[in-house]
């Protein structure tokens, strides 16, 4: 843990911190919120070490206080937990190797933890940006939530506090620096509108997933030499 | 052990088994492909569209519907301020006192 506080810059570092402590305090919003609906007080602290995945733990214990179904609860867990595999898929370089580090690894794989590996160039500090943000991550938000089931008979509320506008703009501030190309930008532009268009009547989690059709539009040209498309030659048109 | 107790702990393994799943899977696919600099290219848009969606629907919607104003114009004072290079921690509460704030005022 030391040398991982070693390898990152100290702004990393930083930051790193303030998402921990926004998100400890979450965490024990959780804990007071599943507590506070009746439901047992070992829940919130189970579902937050073997699951770690705030909003499918929020998801979980929402529909089961507000009455749905076990089968439900887990089904809206697990799809907003489907984005997890393609960014498992991008950042897993800063997981590294070996069965214990690719199990541990994955597990303290979160928005948060991908977003600060992927800032980093490739290489020593994304490896150390990726896991410091995950160990200290899971550390913080498992403090708030034991605190949060012991003590937490007030919730504390969140919304008053902001802090549901805090989560979207850590991973803006992550991502804007990535926003650096015109194709990403249309890919972006394009997935945000689909997102937005279905996530009225798509449960949380799959309107994110078909976002992805946005790639789309930004993939790469394939190779210098590519013929351009028929309908960009400007006598291409049979009309 | 009583049922409830029985169907709460059986849901929170499911949730669990299923969430390493999906990390894992990411995680080793990713382990088994060394990726081309067009897949790198393609990886990285991805991400960024998939963050980009994931910005724009928390910000904006809750089961499925409009959260309000507070949240979005907070998050949009952060991103202003994320673009002009404002330090992180600065971001962070610049944009949960917006939301704050105009709560305080009685926007919802």
């Amino acid at each position: 843990m030391r040398s991982l506080w070693r390898a990152v810059d100290p702004v990393t570092a930083r930051s790193i911190l303030v998402v921990c402590a926004a998100d400890g305090i979450v965490g024990f919003a959780f804990a007071a919120i599943t507590v506070g609906a009746d439901l047992p007080l070992w829940l919130p602290t189970l579902l937050s070490i073997v699951v770690f995945a705030g909003a499918s733990q929020f998801l979980l214990v929402g529909v089961i206080a507000s009455g749905g179904s076990l089968l439900a609860a887990v089904a809206a867990g697990l799809l907003v937990n489907a984005r997890l595999l393609p960014l498992g898929l991008a950042v897993g370089d800063a997981v590294g190797r070996g069965t214990w580090r690719t199990l541990i690894g994955s597990h303290v794989l979160t928005d948060e933890s991908a977003a600060f590996a992927l800032i980093q160039p490739s290489g020593e500090r994304r490896r150390a940006a990726f896991w410091l943000c995950g160990i200290a991550l899971f550390l913080f938000w498992n403090v708030g939530v034991v605190a949060g089931a012991l003590v937490g008979t007030t919730i504390p509320d969140t919304d008053a506090l902001g802090l549901d506008a805090a989560f979207p703009a850590i991973i803006l501030a992550l991502v804007l620096p990535t926003l650096r190309s015109a194709r990403i930008g249309r890919a972006v532009a394009v997935g945000v509108a689909i997102a937005l268009v279905t996530a009225p009547f798509l449960p949380a989690g799959v309107p994110v997933l078909l976002a992805l059709l946005g790639v789309v539009v930004g993939l790469p040209p394939r190779r210098a030499s590519t013929p351009a498309t028929p309908a960009l030659e400007p006598s291409g048109s049979p009309e | 052990m009583s049922s409830v107790t029985i169907g709460l702990l059986v849901a929170a393994g499911v949730l669990a088994v299923g969430t390493i799943a999906l990390r894992l899977a990411g995680v080793l696919l990713r382990a088994r492909i060394v990726p081309s600099e067009r897949v790198q290219e393609l990886l990285d848009t991805g991400v960024a569209v998939l963050f980009c969606a994931l910005i724009a629907t928390s910000a904006l919607i809750e089961a499925q519907e409009f959260v309000g104003w507070a949240r979005p114009l907070g998050v949009a004072v952060g991103g202003v301020l994320a673009w002009r290079r404002a330090p992180f921690v600065v971001v962070v509460i610049a944009a949960a006192a917006v939301a704050a704030i105009l709560r305080l005022l009685g926007l919802p």
